[in-house]
């Protein structure tokens, strides 16, 4: 409890004298997270629309495979990533390794599967609705996808914000990829983690507060621009 | 016919469909001509809405074939449906309206100067902006009706348009269904309503048991139906 209280005001002292440090880990942050998260959704939502309104072989199989790719394991992907980017790796001239493109690019092999399984759960249910309609409007199958993304983009907001809630806490991956580098790598999630392992529990608990906040203000900042939860609006 | 060639006649030769093994329809032999509004009649089970689906390509068909004057691709685009339950998209009322005319390359500002019309012409004026799913089940059909015809189809279907509306509601669709067939588009509705069919019909498809048992002129069905069911449908009676 003790840790807790302190840390709670470790937190406050933080936010209160703005920390550089703790603003620039903040800032890192976001900006890995939202933008692993912007190119998941590009790849994500239009996947998911895509299973939904096309029928082929291995259909079932595919969808199937993508559910379990919600679980994706991050060391596992930390260290798929790692291989890939590291010197002897196929792409180890790019020299992207311990850089933050390189945990971008690990948050999207994490995120994305989530946000094309979630979406494709919400937009298998609209479908059912408009599929007559379409049909009957001789809709292509692009336009079928573009409506159903379009119209459902309000519940298709879950499956955003369930990716960016997956991709802020994640700590695995971008640990092995990043590197925890001071000024350079180093985000909330592995600050938090550096400083449990040095035994600053009321640092890393502040750093936690944060971050449990960070996330609740993007959501809530989310919800009110996309104007969800009001009677007026679909 | 509306502008173009004409997709009309529409031919429905043993025409079968099956579902899980189940035969549903047919073997149906029909043809729809240009001119008229057709009521396709008959109890709730009779076949009417599959009928319905498999003319207008929302149903496969187990056997038979369904050829329009002109190929399928061609044929579709001069096509409109409206459902017994009317599909309400998330969107404004007048985005729903001016939806078929945007998917198929209007642009928006047109499209919706089109759709305000539409909207006034069948009494939707008042709710131009209210969320399409939030109004009431008469203004809903009112709006499937109006997104069925704002791309001036030369056939409409109508799955039971009327159904669970009330008597202003029901006269104010009819009497747009009436104008639009004045303009020239060939109407084909589904109903179990005799009131409706007698003022509307110009002839009448009788179906019952997945088949056709008449065709004819709505004065004749009304007063001299052939077949023992189509006679007790026509007086009330219950058919099973």
């Amino acid at each position: 409890m003790d840790s807790i209280s302190t840390g709670l005001m470790e937190a406050f002292r933080l936010i209160l004298t703005l920390d550089s440090d703790l603003v620039e880990i903040v800032l890192l942050s976001l900006q890995v997270t939202v933008t692993a998260v912007a190119i998941a959704s590009l790849i994500g939502l239009p996947l998911g629309a895509w299973l939904v309104v096309n029928r082929f072989r291995f259909r079932r199989l595919t969808i199937s495979v993508l559910n379990a790719l919600m679980g994706l394991p991050p060391v596992v992907v930390g260290l798929f990533v790692y291989l890939m980017l590291s010197r002897s790796g196929p792409f180890g001239v790019l020299g992207l390794l311990f850089t933050p493109t390189a945990m971008i690019i690990a948050q999207v092999i994490i995120v994305m599967p989530l946000i094309a399984s979630i979406s494709h759960q919400t937009i298998r249910d609209l479908w059912a609705e408009y599929h007559d309609l379409l049909i009957s409007l001789n809709a292509s199958h692009a336009q079928r996808i573009k409506v159903l993304l379009w119209d459902g983009r309000r519940a298709l907001i879950t499956a955003v914000l369930a990716g960016f809630g997956r991709a802020i806490g994640e700590v695995g991956a971008i640990m092995i990829v990043g590197g925890n580098i001071d000024h350079a790598t180093r985000v909330l999630t592995t600050s938090i983690a550096l400083e449990t392992s040095k035994g600053n529990f009321a640092f890393a608990m502040g750093l936690g507060i944060i971050l449990i906040t960070v996330a609740i203000a993007v959501n809530l900042a989310i919800h009110t621009i996309s104007k969800t939860e009001r009677a007026s609006t679909w | 016919m509306v502008g173009g060639t004409t997709i009309l006649p529409l031919e429905l030769s043993g025409v079968i469909a099956r579902v899980r093994g189940k035969q549903l329809l047919g073997p149906i032999d029909l043809t729809i001509g240009a001119t008229g509004l057709t009521v396709v009649m008959g109890p709730n089970g009779a076949g009417k809405t599959t009928l319905l689906r498999v003319m207008h390509g929302l149903r496969r068909i187990s056997g038979g074939t369904v050829n329009w004057a002109v190929e399928d691709g061609a044929a579709r685009r001069k096509q409109a449906f409206v459902f017994q339950s009317p599909i309400m998209m998330r969107r404004r009322v007048i985005d729903s309206i001016a939806f078929p005319l945007i998917l198929h390359g209007m642009d928006r500002k047109s499209a919706k100067i089109r759709a305000e019309d539409w909207a006034i012409r069948v009494g939707l004026g008042h709710v131009l902006q209210d969320w399409a799913p939030m109004i009431s089940g008469g203004e809903k059909q009112k709006l499937a009706v109006a997104r069925a015809l704002i791309s001036a189809p030369e056939i409409l279907f109508l799955d039971e348009p009327c159904a669970n509306l009330d008597g202003r509601s029901t006269r104010e669709i009819e009497a747009v269904l009436k104008q639009a067939e004045h303009a020239g588009t060939r109407i084909v509705m589904a109903t179990h309503n005799l009131g409706q069919a007698r003022r509307l019909a110009s002839d009448v498809i009788f179906v019952h048991g997945g088949k056709i048992l008449e065709i004819t002129p709505a004065d004749r069905f009304f007063n001299e139906a052939k077949t023992p069911q189509a006679k007790a449908f026509v007086q009330g009676d219950i058919v099973e």
